[in-house]
This record gives structure tokens, C-alpha cells and sequence, in this order.
């Protein structure tokens, strides 16, 4: 069964620099990352193998929060190999994530 | 098929899907395209819902109204509702991921969205410094200056979470006055970092790669123009109904709306369709209350269940 992963400093780069990846700046404080962390989880389950589903806490990660200049939350990034091909503000739905990895694989 | 499609999971959807299921009917699905709880969760201190005298965040408010439902039976589909049409008695929901779900009865309860300001720079700038979510957003600016645009509750109430973050805020309202309730206004005074700016239009918001670096404000009675250096612009001009389900193919609505797009009903939540009701902040004259789209709900709740008998 998928699981997103959780990331960090330390992971960030390995996770993400092949392959397509979705990465979900969140903290508990906020109502719509709550809104959509159910939407996360059903993404990793549906994309396991295929693009790595991530989320970051930006209270614990303001490093990674600021090297991608994220100011709201949450701000969702698709990437591919390593590049950030879209930036996503705000809560959407599960459809619309879907579609945006199904267009990069 | 459904009995009962509810369109929406704030206080009035919630609320609805609690009536109906505990009122008998068995098949009641909820629409909602990630974890209940609505516009409210976004609020930072609730202090006039009845009944709850400790000030709790919107968060905690709605944090146990999907269970309370769900023990009732509501089911709850993690999907938007794109489209709501009626041929021959039943309904047709086209969802985010194109299927087709038929419904006895619907209730359209999705509620609203944040109005743009529409000044020049909010749309380059929205994510990059210019939020429509205090409680989401004034961590990235502790101990720097923000602006909020809006002189309601809501842009009161932010601006006062703001000023306990923020170095700086100053809040800026085109009227002589300020709409929110004397209550927060009162409130609002006693924060000295709260710079009150009245009948003052904001004019554009200035930024560069790093995003948002000021707002450019002008005095509607001298007209002159001054530039706050702010890095956050917390928008708070009202809200637009959400009622793209119920446009039709020909560009018509489903049922009859007001010129504002709020779908008009009555006491008992009927549109002008049969089985299609409408609750909460979409409906005219919305006091855009929990407790009043909470009250919809139920009234909405038990009016489909005499529709469908």
C-alpha cells in the first residue's frame, strides 16, 4: 500500500531529483491542508510505484519552505527530475492533482 | 440511486446529511473533495456559536461534525460536483472525474469563496505574498509588516490574529467607517501595531521575483498616493457564491437565482426546482453564519425527507 513520504533537508534531493514527483507544503494550522490531506493520501495510494507523493511541514521545514519561496499553504509542487514543472496554490481536487502527474508519466 | 445527494460538506451540508440519515433515509452521500468542515475552518477564534463558550479556532470547531454524521450513515464521496441537471423527476451529478451519479433529491450547499479585490498586481502576486488565509499564511511574516484590505468581521477578526504575529498591520478600508461589529472594532483598537487606514482605495501591489514588496494606497479626499512597505497582502473583500454546478449546458441555471448568483429559496430551503434545495452562504439573504447554514441544513435535511415520501 502506498504512503507518502515525509520530507526533509535530507531526503528532499534524493526523492526528487528523478521521476515525477508531488510535493505539499502544509502545517497543522491550516484548514485547507487538512482539507486536502485526505485527497494526499489517496494519491499516494493510487500513484505508488508511479510518482512520489511527498508532504513537507513547513514549521519544522522553513529551510525547504524558503528555498521554494512558498508564502501560502498549501502550495503544491509538481516536479519532474528534479524541476518544478508546476506550482499549485491552494486547495483543488483530487481530479485536478491526478491530472497534472498523469500528464508528466 | 441516491435519495439524497448533498453537494458540499460545511455546516450546512454536514448539518443536512446528519438530519436526513438520522431522520431514515439510507442512502445519503455527501460531495466533498477532501475533509469536511468548510470556509469556517479557516477562521481563527469562533466566540458566538451558541453553546460554546471557550473561543475555539474553526478548526476545532468542525473537527467532530463528519463523525457525528457518519455514525448516522452519511456517506461521504471524496469527489467535486461539476455539473447538477434534472430530466423526468431525477437528478444527474457529473462529478471531478467525469462519472455520472443519479439522485432522488439534491441539495446544493458549496458555499463561497473568497472575492478578489481586483486591484492590479493580486492576481501575479496571489501565493507569492498576497493570501485570502490569515491563520494559513501570517506564520511566513512573524515580527514583519502586512497589509489587510476589507473593513468587515472577517478583515477585523484577520487583522487581529495578524497583530499578534506581525510587527505591523495595517488595515485598510475604503469607507469612513468600519462594517465588522462594534465588539471587534473595539478589540482591534486596543492593538497599538494596528494602523487604521479609512477611505483609502488600494491601488496596486508591488513586487518582484521574490514576490510581494508593498501596496500602493491612495486618499479618496486629497488623492494622494502613498506606498506601505508591506511583504503580505491579506485580502478580505467579501465572497462569491460557488454555483458553477448549476449552470446548464445553454448557460442557464438550474433553478431560479437573484442577479447577485445566490440561488433563491424559501423557509423551507425549496428552489424553484422540486427536490432541489439550496443552504447556507449560496442562498439570498445568507447570513453567512455556522449557526444559520448549520439551521439550512436541518430544515433542507427534513424537507427531503417529505419530498421523498
Amino acid at each position: 500500500m502506498g504512503k507518502y513520504i515525509e520530507l526533509t533537508n535530507e531526503n528532499f534531493e534524493a526523492t526528487t531529483k528523478e521521476g515525477v514527483a508531488l510535493v505539499d507544503f502544509w502545517a497543522p494550522w491550516c484548514g485547507p491542508c487538512r482539507m486536502i490531506a485526505p485527497v494526499i493520501e489517496e494519491l499516494a495510494e493510487d500513484f505508488d510505484g508511479k510518482a512520489a507523493i511527498c508532504k513537507i511541514n513547513t514549521d519544522e521545514q522553513q529551510e525547504l519552505a524558503s528555498k521554494f519561496a512558498v508564502r501560502s499553504i498549501p502550495t503544491i509542487l509538481i516536479m519532474k527530475d528534479g524541476e518544478v514543472v508546476e506550482t499549485m496554490v491552494g486547495a483543488a481536487s483530487k481530479a485536478a492533482f491526478a491530472e497534472k502527474l498523469n500528464a508528466l508519466l | 440511486m441516491l435519495d439524497f445527494a448533498i453537494i458540499g460538506g460545511g455546516p450546512a451540508g454536514l448539518t443536512a446529511g446528519l438530519y436526513s440519515t438520522r431522520g431514515g433515509l439510507q442512502n445519503v452521500t455527501m460531495f466533498e473533495k477532501g475533509l469536511p468542515g468548510g470556509q469556517i475552518t479557516q477562521s481563527s477564534e469562533i466566540e458566538n456559536y451558541p453553546g460554546q463558550i471557550e473561543v475555539v479556532t474553526g478548526l476545532e470547531l468542525m473537527d467532530k461534525w463528519p463523525e457525528q454524521c457518519k455514525r448516522f450513515g452519511l456517506k461521504h464521496d471524496m469527489n467535486e460536483v461539476l455539473q447538477v441537471t434534472k430530466s423526468n423527476d431525477v437528478f444527474t451529478l457529473t462529478l471531478g472525474n467525469h462519472e455520472k451519479v443519479e439522485a432522488k433529491s439534491v441539495l446544493i450547499a458549496t458555499g463561497s469563496v473568497p472575492k478578489p479585490a481586483n486591484i492590479k498586481g493580486e492576481a501575479e502576486f496571489f501565493g507569492k505574498g498576497v493570501s485570502t488565509c490569515a491563520t494559513c499564511d501570517g506564520f511566513f511574516y512573524k515580527g514583519k509588516d502586512v497589509a489587510v484590505i476589507g473593513g468587515g468581521d472577517t478583515a477585523v477578526e484577520e487583522a487581529i490574529f495578524l497583530a499578534n504575529i506581525c510587527k505591523t498591520v495595517y488595515i485598510i478600508h475604503r469607507r469612513d467607517k468600519f462594517r465588522a461589529s462594534p465588539h471587534e472594532v473595539e478589540k482591534m483598537n486596543k492593538h497599538k501595531n494596528i494602523i487604521q487606514i479609512l477611505e483609502n482605495n488600494t491601488n496596486e501591489i508591488i513586487g518582484d521575483t521574490t514576490g510581494v514588496t508593498g501596496l500602493i494606497i491612495e486618499d479618496k479626499k486629497t488623492n494622494e498616493q502613498k506606498t506601505l512597505d508591506v511583504l503580505g497582502v491579506f485580502v478580505f473583500v467579501g465572497r462569491d457564491v460557488l454555483n458553477a454546478p448549476l449552470k446548464q449546458d445553454d448557460g442557464s441555471f438550474l433553478c431560479d437565482m437573484n442577479e447577485s448568483g445566490e440561488v433563491i429559496v424559501n423557509l423551507n430551503m425549496n428552489t424553484s426546482v422540486k427536490g432541489l434545495f439550496a443552504a447556507g452562504d449560496i442562498r439570498i439573504d445568507a447570513p453567512k453564519q455556522v449557526v444559520c447554514a448549520s439551521g439550512d441544513g436541518a430544515i433542507a435535511g427534513i424537507q427531503a425527507i417529505s419530498y421523498l415520501q
